[in-house]
């Protein structure tokens, strides 16, 4: 009896320290945490294929430690895009995983306003390979009480290898002056990444004098749009400005111009850089149409270190990296160079060493830093067209 | 002019709204059922219209071979709806006909459920182009006002539709074994109408509409996705209850009513006010006649 009871207790312990231990000294996991299920699914899959390419270069070890890859969802099927829950979710589970040193996410900004407070208090690193909205680290540049409220502990645990929407925005009215139109027509979908950038065109373009006829927001639940495009049509515009994304009808919306004989250009930014925008909107409908706007270069345009991780990417999975592949290979970079520097597994050790990057030149994007709020200094955006129903890249924006 | 666009524009969308209403108020008419699941059947249609047009290349057809091709497309998309709703009707509803209402009300919210899931694993979560057959030509002369030949379309197939219906229901026989049943399944039972059988034709109608409505969705709008049956018939829904549900004239009244206040509220008061402003003008209508627009008035049976 004596006997039995000890051995089930030491049982009971083992499973126990298996729980709620250490874990394993000599190992370090990176979690990502991206929309897996769903419309963004395509954009998802090319980012984890980046940050597992830049794992394996490592040979996944670094400082002594055996580097663990985790791949979690922050969408669910039934609502087609992540939800709140599942990315809450998500943060708990890194947070009472031990192992867990970083946190690669999110893709949506919306998501990352969720999870960024829970894993700030466990000073946790996050880095996001998408993420644009400039109130997350920007203070003035967003709404009432950012990016403070995510900093509960009052130190910085988030950073970012793209450049914010302040910095699109305004590159994407540029543009358009520069592209020769006058009069442009502003939409947005009403969402925090939408309307925000939408609304830092308008201030842009009334800036340097691109005279804005109309800004409406569109209810992203709608079928098509012909009324409203009939009364954008009323007005003259030479271009749309649509703030917003794949997922909130920017397709339809080029549609419904054509459809009610509205020969204009149609601008959005980096939300729409993904094949899913041609097929939705029609190929023909969007050839020298489209003019999209990307918070860095396209694959093909990359060169140096660039150019060798496209090559690199083609060779093992069989295909061009979209857009957003070689974030995911920066951010896996960044994890590395932050455990690297720290040389321990301590989570607040990463964290600090993460943010004091400078000159970075390991990864795939040339020279950059993280500045104080965990912003990168890149601010090359590149604005692309469609032609033969693929993006091709027009120019370099934002350079000077 | 542009006021007499955006009636053009309303008109067109109005129209179709008011082919899936029918379906909802025929049924509702007859089994005081609100078929949650008529829009997402309107999306499964919709789905095999664009599994049609791309497997027959319409997109690059001669003109003579894309007006076959579309004529075919609305045959079998019809029979198709008509079929399944029939199906639908025969395998869900009718064991339950003798159950209290709920019962059949839940039924539908699952079967809308079901079909959803098909159409998602069927073409996935994302938007879908579907083929640019019809030329976006303007017919009229002058460039301010434009009817091109998708919104002839809209009109050359749903106003023959309608027309035959009302004719159908008030002249054959099945139409006056539908009245008679919609008034009174008991008497009509007691005098000879085999009511399973029609109800099953009702469905099946509906069922028609829907067919027809999806093919026109996709070649005028040009978008299909798995969730487009939910936004489609939260309106049509919308229109059948505004006209008065269970009416027929009502459902095609209340379609185009919809479709005007949404291109006029875009035009003049702000596109993102137009969800808004349906639902208002419906709660208002409601409140001041409660059966709707053209809707009898109904004794309460004490």
């Amino acid at each position: 009896m004596n006997a039995k009871f000890l051995r089930l207790a030491a049982l009971f312990l083992f499973v126990g320290s298996l729980a709620f231990g250490q874990g394993d000294p000599a190992v370090i996991k990176i979690v990502s945490s991206l929309p897996r299920t769903g419309s963004a699914r395509g954009q998802t899959d090319t980012i984890v294929n980046g940050i597992k390419m830049a794992l394996e270069e490592a040979g996944d070890k670094v400082a002594g430690f055996v580097i663990k890859y985790e791949d979690l969802d922050d969408a669910t099927a039934a609502a087609g895009q992540w939800t709140a829950e599942k990315e809450s979710a998500n943060a708990d589970q890194a947070i009472k995983d031990p192992d867990v040193m970083v946190y690669i996410g999110t893709y949506n900004s919306g998501a990352a306003k969720v999870s960024m407070p829970k894993l700030n208090q466990a000073g946790l690193l996050m880095i996001s390979p998408a993420n644009t909205w400039p109130g997350l680290t920007k203070p003035g540049k967003g709404d009432q009480g950012e990016p403070e409220k995510y900093r509960p502990s009052g130190k910085i645990n988030y950073t970012r290898v793209v450049p914010a929407d302040d910095i699109q925005g305004v590159v994407s009215a540029d543009w358009a002056k520069k592209l020769g139109h006058a009069k442009v027509f502003i939409l947005d979908d009403r969402e925090v990444y939408g309307k925000g950038i939408a609304d830092l065109f308008h201030a842009r373009a009334d800036e340097i004098g691109l005279k804005v006829l109309g800004h409406e927001g569109i209810d992203a639940q709608a079928q098509e749009f012909k009324p409203l495009m009939t009364k954008v049509k009323a007005t003259g515009p030479t271009l749309i400005y649509f703030g917003g994304t794949t997922q909130t009808k920017a397709g339809q919306l080029v549609k419904d111009m054509l459809a009610v004989g509205l020969d204009a250009k149609f601008m959005c930014p980096d939300g729409c850089f993904e094949d899913a925008f041609i097929d939705s909107a029609g190929a023909d409908n969007v050839q020298d149409r489209a003019l999209v706007t990307f918070g860095g270069l396209p694959p093909e345009k990359l060169t140096g270190k660039g150019a060798d991780f496209v090559a690199n990417y083609q060779k093992k999975y069989g295909k061009m990296p979209e857009g957003y592949a070689v974030y995911g290979y920066e951010c896996g970079k960044v994890a590395l160079e932050a455990i690297t520097r720290a040389n321990k597994k301590d989570r607040d050790a990463i964290r600090g060493a993460a943010l004091s990057i400078k000159n970075f030149t390991k990864g795939a994007l040339g020279k950059w830093s993280f500045d104080k709020n965990g912003d990168t200094s890149l601010r090359t955006m590149s604005g692309n067209t469609v032609k033969g129903g693929k993006f091709a890249f027009m120019a370099v924006l934002g350079e000077e | 002019m542009i006021f007499l666009q955006q009636l053009i524009n309303g008109l067109t969308t109005g129209t179709l709204f008011a082919l899936i209403a029918i379906g909802y108020t025929m049924v509702y008419g007859i089994i005081e059922l609100i078929n949650f699941a008529h829009g997402d059947l309107f999306m499964l249609g919709a789905f095999l219209a664009l599994t049609l047009v791309s497997a027959m290349g319409l997109e690059n057809a001669g003109p003579g071979a894309a007006a076959a091709g579309i004529v075919l497309t609305f045959v079998i998309c019809m029979i198709f709806c008509a079929g399944l709703n029939f199906a639908q009707d025969r395998i869900v509803y009718r064991p339950l006909r003798g159950a209290p209402k709920l019962t059949p009300l839940v039924s539908a919210i699952g079967v809308s459920f079901v079909f959803m899931g098909i159409g998602q694993i069927w073409k996935g979560v994302a938007d879908i182009n579907f083929p640019d057959v019809l030329p976006n030509k303007n017919l009229l002369g002058t460039e301010s006002l434009r009817f091109t030949v998708k919104d002839l379309l809209v009109i050359l197939v749903t106003v023959p539709l309608m027309a035959a219906l009302t004719v159908f229901v008030r002249f054959t026989k099945l139409g006056k074994a539908m009245r008679a049943t919609a008034q009174n399944p008991i008497a009509s039972r007691l005098m000879g109408i085999d009511v399973d059988r029609v109800i099953g034709w009702t469905f099946a109608i509906g069922g028609l509409l829907a067919g027809a409505a999806s093919v026109i969705y996709g070649l005028t709008i040009n978008t299909v996705s798995f969730q487009m049956g939910y936004q489609n018939g939260l309106y049509a829904f919308t229109a059948a209850v505004l006209g008065g549900i269970g009416n027929l004239p009502g459902a095609m009244l209340g379609g185009i009513v919809i479709g005007l206040v949404r291109s006029l509220g875009s035009q003049y008061v702000g596109e993102q006010w137009t969800s808004a402003l349906v639902f208002g003008i419906l709660i208002l209508l409601l409140v001041f006649r409660p059966s709707g627009l053209l809707g009898a008035r109904t004794r309460e049976k004490v």
